[in-house]
């Protein structure tokens, strides 16, 4: 390692003698047998990684199919019925088979247990258990976009999806049904092991805020999921045998489905973005060189986002002729859960305060999240204001909002710890400038297409039109233009990345100089993780120790 | 609004005319605009502080001037404040969006009630004189207008978004949105709940007269028969009145001035007799017997069209006393049509 101070902290190691390590988990076994029986929580997650980047792309390739028919103001690429399967396919794609999975499933499963200094989850082969739900639940999802699509929006809002359609409805809520099994297992597996498998000095409050940020979204997971299932269910029986639970002739009630799905539907979205979060620390610690400024305020606005976010959803129903008062109740509660949000972007913010800055790419993504993410959580507060909210739900407004807070902020964590992890998993580098460059890229056409859509929502655009307005053309026109620019970000990585398992740079353990037990082992791991279990003798984010660990290494060699 | 008035027609004209903003044509609109911006400037502060806050830092602690980060734990003082600071704004947006809510949803007592029917995928609009529209509305400047709406089929959301109101339209109840239209003009009507195949088709227009031009199509466009007449031709051919007579020795109660009263029910449960109500007591009567009757009505539900209901209502609503359905009951069993009252000039017998 050099000794002059240069804008990055990457420290590679030599490249003309550095090897991949002989024995590691990819190569440990051989044969495509070996992939699928696998109980390896690395090897899992990678199954993951594969399986959720597939899913991504045809939802993205929805998103896009849709931005080119509101080009137009005209509906003239596709029929309407067409159009209504492409928002239905993309929302269902993207929620259920993209983000509840995306960080949890795949960093969350690489990196919990050895963080934890941990050989392996809880639960392996309910791990593995839960990646084939996640398969039949995608299977089936094509499935029915392959039988003729499904056309009731992810919402399956009652009466339309029991008794107005025919289309692949219980097809794609089973699919729904299915994956959820998988989210409950992945969090019931992360629970388990958060709470028994800590290695020894391992205290609570010494794990990475990673670990924390998804204890939390598991309980949500564990928590939620189910009411959505049961909620499928009678979504099932009420269109094959007619029992009436949603059904205001027979003495049901269409706005009881609303409550069962809001009361999953809105823990979900912290499902999707606390493990975001937990990304977001890691990443702002390593490049700042400083343990997170208030980890234990950090740690606890994500146990409070969790309890909090099971008690808002009626803000989701606010026009839809609730009791005035309980919209007052829902109404503050929604304010409070803004809260933490606020508290976790001002203490990543004061952990660059005298801190020793690079950018590398993990850095531009997790800048880009705290932007987009303070726009997301704001507008949300927009939403959550009951008088604004009427003029606002249900237009272009509600979309950019829940695409600021799920695509800029969560894809953007998902990116950054990809970007980040990547050496940890796959042993080698991306390369720098180009993943630069799609960051940039990814930031740029994010705004291009979602910040004209805050202005359509104003102006009243509802969401889900296959036909506008003329006069909204010229925001939309804009909007398709940004979403060719983000298509092009999201297309880069993949390709750099698929580009770098073969060509990319050696990273050696620890090419970032992080702490966390992940990096304290060699890239890729061994199959076991650890020669021997470690003993936590530091609190998180501890740079003196790694310090003094390294020059102590290079006393010992010398 | 805290802003002058000068100010505030300026920037809301200048910001109309660049297409970035709708219009403001009802009274509500201002209030919602305020808050609006309010938020905007929210959010621009929000985010231009953390912007400020990441270049600041990034700039002034790059690797390159500060090698060496100095470790600090955190500050509870400064914990406190971004939970206080951010918390304040949030309850005031609080406050001030819930006093905006009650405005937009809490009728004024003398508002003109027009009804609407949404389904699959039209709005039907029914004026109290039996004016019928279909996906257009008619309204006039300076008078507040509650709209009672109800689905046919699946959920509906009717927007007018130059008024800055919107409100779910619900199978199976009623729910109500008040406005007052400010501005002469045309306006978009939305549906904006996805309700299936031509969600996008289920738009219209709402045009906004003057009183006197109001007037003047009210008359053009009268069908005829309003909407109470509609009820009291329905009330005898359904047989209603054969037990809602007010007579001493009629089975069901009296409905003549019973609409906003409180009504007693045998459960013990004091209810206040409104629209919805109404509604409710024809589908299910079992559930809403009046104290000292017997739960004799049948159910109605599948036997009157939304439209039907609406007819029922707005008669009941109407009915000062039992003199007209005892004159119906009398004539009906001695097996003639339903008679016109001379009275009322407007009603003429037509066939049904």
């Amino acid at each position: 390692m050099s000794a002059a101070i240069g804008n990055t902290i990457v420290s590679l190691p030599d490249q003309s003698t550095a090897q991949i390590p002989k024995r590691n988990y990819i190569n440990n076994e051989h044969g495509l047998l070996s992939w699928l029986l696998t109980g390896d929580h690395k090897r899992i997650a990678i199954l993951y990684l594969i399986s959720i980047t597939f899913f991504f792309f045809i939802g993205g390739a929805f998103a896009g199919l849709i931005r080119l028919e509101l080009l137009t103001p005209q509906p003239d690429l596709v029929a309407a019925d067409t159009y209504n399967k492409f928002f239905t396919m993309h929302g269902i794609i993207m929620v259920f088979l993209f983000l509840v999975p995306s960080v949890p499933a795949t960093l969350g499963n690489f990196l919990i247990p050895i963080m934890l200094g941990a050989k392996d989850l809880a639960f392996p082969k309910i791990n593995l258990l839960s990646w084939y739900l996640y398969l039949v639940g995608g299977g089936l999802t094509l499935g029915a976009l392959v039988l003729g699509g499904v056309d009731t929006g992810w919402t399956f809002t009652t009466p339309l999806s029991t008794h107005y359609l025919n289309t692949h409805v219980i097809t794609a809520a089973t699919a729904i049904f299915i994956a959820g099994f998988s989210s409950i297992f992945t969090g019931l597996n992360f629970i388990v092991t958060i709470h028994r498998m800590r290695c020894p000095g391992m205290t609570w409050f010494r794990m990475p805020l990673f670990v924390w940020s998804h204890y939390a979204a598991s309980l949500l997971m564990v928590l939620g999921t189910p009411v959505l299932a049961i909620t499928l269910v009678l979504v099932a029986l009420e269109r094959l045998f007619g029992i009436g639970v949603f059904d205001p002739a027979k003495g049901g009630d269409p706005l009881l489905f609303q409550h069962l799905f809001w009361f999953y539907s809105h823990p979900a979205v912290y499902i999707m973005i606390l493990p975001g979060m937990g990304v977001i620390s890691e990443v702002i610690s390593t490049f700042s060189r400083k343990r997170v400024f208030g980890y234990t305020a950090v740690a606890f606005s994500s146990v409070a986002i969790a309890l909090f976010g099971f008690f808002v959803w009626e803000h989701h129903m606010f026009i839809m002729g609730v009791s005035n008062y309980s919209a007052l109740v829902f109404s503050l509660l929604t304010m409070l859960v803004a809260v933490p949000s606020a508290i976790k972007i001002f203490n990543w913010a004061f952990t660059l305060q005298k801190g020793s800055i690079t950018f590398e790419t993990p850095m531009l993504y997790a800048f880009g999240f705290m932007g987009l993410f303070t726009i997301g959580g704001l507008t949300g507060v927009f939403l959550g204001s009951l008088g604004m909210d009427i003029h606002l739900t249900e237009t272009y407004f509600i979309v950019a909002h829940f695409h600021f807070v799920m695509v800029g902020g969560m894809l953007m964590a998902f990116l950054a710890g990809v970007h980040f992890w990547w050496p940890k998993m796959t042993g080698r580098m991306y390369p720098e400038s180009l993943s630069k460059l799609a960051a940039v890229t990814t930031f740029i056409g994010f705004n291009l297409t979602f910040l004209p859509q805050f202005i359509l929502g104003y102006l009243g655009m509802p969401r889900r039109y296959h036909a506008y307005p003329p006069e909204f053309q010229v925001l939309n026109v804009l909007s398709t233009a940004g979403a060719t620019v983000l298509g092009v970000g999201y297309m880069l990585p993949m390709l750099y990345l698929a580009w770098s398992l073969k060509y990319g740079a050696i990273a050696g353990n620890n090419p970032w100089q992080a702490t966390g037990l992940e990096w304290q082992i060699q890239s890729p791991p061994l199959t076991e993780n650890f020669i021997e279990i470690p003993i936590m003798d530091h609190e998180a984010y501890d740079y003196e120790w790694l310090e003094n660990k390294t020059k102590n290494e290079v006393t010992t060699v010398g | 609004m805290g802003l002058s008035p000068v100010l505030w027609q300026f920037l809301v004209h200048w910001l109309h005319a660049s297409a970035l903003f709708p219009a403001e044509a009802s009274g509500i609109a201002p209030y919602v605009d305020a808050l609006y911006f309010f938020l905007v400037a929210m959010t621009i502060f929000g985010t231009t502080f953390v912007a400020i806050l990441l270049l600041v830092f990034s700039v002034r602690y790059r690797r390159e001037k500060n090698p060496v980060a100095t470790q600090i734990e955190g500050s509870t003082l400064l914990e406190a404040t971004w939970t206080i600071i951010p918390l304040a704004i949030f309850l005031v947006t609080f406050v001030w969006g819930a006093l905006l809510y009650f405005r937009i949803y809490d009728p004024p007592t003398n508002a003109m009630n027009i009804y609407i029917v949404g389904k699959q995928w039209m709005w039907k609009a029914e004026h109290p004189g039996g004016q019928h529209e279909i996906n257009a509305l008619h309204v006039p400047t300076g008078k507040p207008i509650q709209l009672t709406m109800i689905s046919q089929d699946v959920f509906h959301s009717f927007s007018i978004p130059d008024f800055r109101i919107k409100r779910e339209v619900i199978p199976g109840r009623y729910s109500t949105v008040w406005f007052e239209a400010t501005q002469v003009g045309t306006y978009h009507l939305f549906c904006t709940q996805y309700c299936g195949t031509q969600h996008s088709g289920m738009i219209g227009e709402v045009t906004v007269m003057t009183p006197g031009d109001y007037k003047k199509w009210l008359e053009q466009s009268n069908s005829g028969q309003s909407l109470a007449q509609n009820g009291e031709r329905l009330f005898a051919s359904m047989g209603c009145n054969s037990c809602h007579n007010g007579t001493a020795a009629a089975r069901g109660p009296s409905l003549a001035g019973v609409y906003g009263s409180k009504l007693t029910l045998t459960d013990g449960r004091q209810i206040l007799v409104d629209d919805a109500y109404l509604r409710n007591a024809i589908l299910n009567p079992s559930e809403h017997v009046t104290a000292g009757f017997a739960p004799i009505m049948p159910t109605y539900q599948g036997q009157i069209s939304e439209d039907g209901l609406i007819d029922l209502v707005e008669f009941i609503k109407n009915m000062q006393s039992n003199y007209r359905v005892q004159q119906t009951l009398v004539t009906a069993t001695s097996g003639e049509a339903a008679p016109t009252t001379p009275s009322e000039g407007t009603t003429e017998t037509v066939k049904p």
